[in-house]
């Protein structure tokens, strides 16, 4: 069967260090870190206090929300991937459908997150427990329900295709690429908007803090809190955000003159079953090789055509068993390993939302040529330095033109997923 | 409240529910809320919401059955007003 060429045409963010693509890119070249110190989480008495949380400046959502689109919406998920999806489609130059035309038939929306308007949800809850549930409005169920940050953006730019929202924990942001690749290789789309989006704050991060998988040594010293690869980590650091690609074909593209950022050459989801040293919350070493490698053959290139990888690499205990994995599957390792960094260094944990916002800053090395730094890794693990060389892992921004680059996600319930772009 | 009142506290209510293609000149007592005015019709729930906060009244379900217009907004709201006085 014919397959379709799936390329990248658009991109869009909204980052904890960089809202919008221009800031993000100058936040990203530069090494600049997007976690703060919140009091509220020290009044709760989180044991981690800082995390990651956009900041989004005077008339940025003024820019895309209309004073009634705004009203009563709570969300900040939906928020921010409502702007990320906008700026996506303004970068792609696809003109939002208006109200009185049909939808585009042709394009669709697979945009993922875990959970849904926890604030919102918060709000509704002291409602009906008051008995005053008819007090609610019209805005809790589109806000609660995990679909709505799929239904407000089909809804701003009248998509008439394949619509609806996937969750697989922090894998959610790679799949939702893989879901709208798949969708448009196989001629069932022309263009779907992919990503994903999460909300932040303490409700969201209360259960993480609770199982002490953050790091709580950094509260006085946030930027340099999230250590992913390095000797000192102790946990990651929770964030939140959205990240959004509309995905074509690439006769579309080309149809449109279209600027191309990079082909999706393919990719690949699994699951360790929770088993083989796998659970609910670590993954199954060998399901993550083999996700690896079917990624590579899926994408119908050889391991050694990897120029760089960006990780999943939480700074926890796992990055160094991750960076084993990825010296297994690509059979790969010392000075002949590739490139690799991690985003959470820079933004912390951006679990549902992570995968996409990592996906854009790959697509930002592969368009402007060059490799991310690592922050707080200046003592690199000993078990990552006796499998690869260091200077794989770079502490500065490297200059190079990269042209093949792997993400991969990995997420609570032992889930995995892996995408390979190549810019042509 | 004479209506003439009701009505001008009415109206900001429903300007900021109108869609972007209805004009606020085009609201009068006559027009229906969602079949003229293109209100979504799930807004009209938050539009009684807003009613209620600014008069200080509640209203029924039936009331919200029979509001078609903005002359029955005001009927609804001038009746609850005089059942409260």
């Amino acid at each position: 069967m014919k397959r379709n060429r799936v390329v990248i045409t658009g991109i869009g963010i909204v980052s904890p260090n960089g809202v919008g693509i221009p800031l993000f890119l100058e936040a990203l070249k530069n090494g600049e870190s997007g976690i703060r110190f919140f009091p509220e989480l020290a009044e709760l008495n989180f044991s981690c206090q800082v995390g990651g949380k956009p900041v989004l400046s005077e008339g940025y959502l003024e820019k895309f929300l209309n004073a009634l689109e705004q009203r009563k919406l709570k969300s900040d998920g939906i928020i921010y991937g409502i702007l990320a999806a906008l700026e996506a489609m303004e970068d792609a130059d696809i003109p939002l459908r208006s109200n009185d035309e049909p939808p585009d038939w042709n394009m669709g929306v697979v945009f993922g997150t875990g959970s849904s308007g926890a604030e919102k949800f918060r709000e509704a809850i002291y409602q009906v427990d008051d008995g005053n549930v008819r007090r609610l409005g019209s805005t809790t169920v589109p806000q609660i329900m995990v679909s709505g940050i799929s239904a407000y953006i089909s809804g701003k730019i009248g998509a008439g295709n394949w619509v609806t929202t996937n969750s697989s924990a922090c894998a959610t942001g790679a799949e939702s690429i893989l879901m709208g690749y798949e969708h448009i290789a196989s001629g069932k789309a022309t263009k779907m908007l992919c990503g994903s989006s999460g909300d932040v704050g303490p409700y969201i991060w209360g259960g993480f803090d609770a199982m002490r998988v953050t790091n709580w040594k950094y509260n006085a010293s946030p930027e340099q809190a999230s250590r992913p690869m390095s000797a000192s980590a102790n946990g990651f650091i929770p964030s939140g955000g959205a990240g959004a690609l509309v995905l074509e074909t690439l006769e579309s593209a080309q149809q449109r003159n279209a600027t191309i950022y990079a082909e999706v050459l393919g990719g690949a989801v699994n699951n360790g079953g929770q088993r083989q040293g796998g659970s609910m919350t670590a993954p199954n070493s060998e399901a993550v090789q083999r996700c690896i490698k079917a990624a590579l053959q899926n994408a119908e290139i050889e391991p050694s055509e990897i120029d760089t990888i960006n990780g999943h690499l939480t700074a926890t205990a796992m990055d160094a068993t991750e960076i084993s994995n990825w010296c297994e599957a690509l059979n790969r390792k010392g000075s002949d390993f590739p490139y690799i960094n991690s985003l959470k260094g820079m933004i912390g944990h951006g679990l549902a939302a992570s995968g996409s916002m990592e996906t854009i800053a790959t697509i930002l090395q592969l368009q402007h040529d060059f490799i991310f730094p690592n922050i707080n890794c200046e003592d690199v693990h000993p078990d990552i330095l006796r499998q690869v060389s260091e200077e794989k892992i770079p502490k500065q921004r490297i200059d190079t033109s990269v042209k093949t680059a792997i993400k991969a996600s990995f997420g609570f319930g032992d889930v995995n997923a892996c995408v390979i772009f190549r810019k042509n | 409240m004479t209506s003439e009142r009701i009505y001008a506290k009415l109206l900001p209510i429903l300007e900021t529910y109108l869609p972007e293609d209805v004009d606020a000149d085009e609201i009068d007592m006559e027009k229906d809320l969602t079949a003229e005015l293109n209100i979504n019709s799930a807004h009209l729930v938050d539009v009684v919401l807003d009613v209620e906060d600014e008069f200080d009244i509640e209203l029924s379900n039936d009331d919200m059955e029979s509001l078609r217009t903005v002359n029955d907004a005001i009927t609804i709201i001038q009746n609850k007003l005089a059942a409260s006085a």
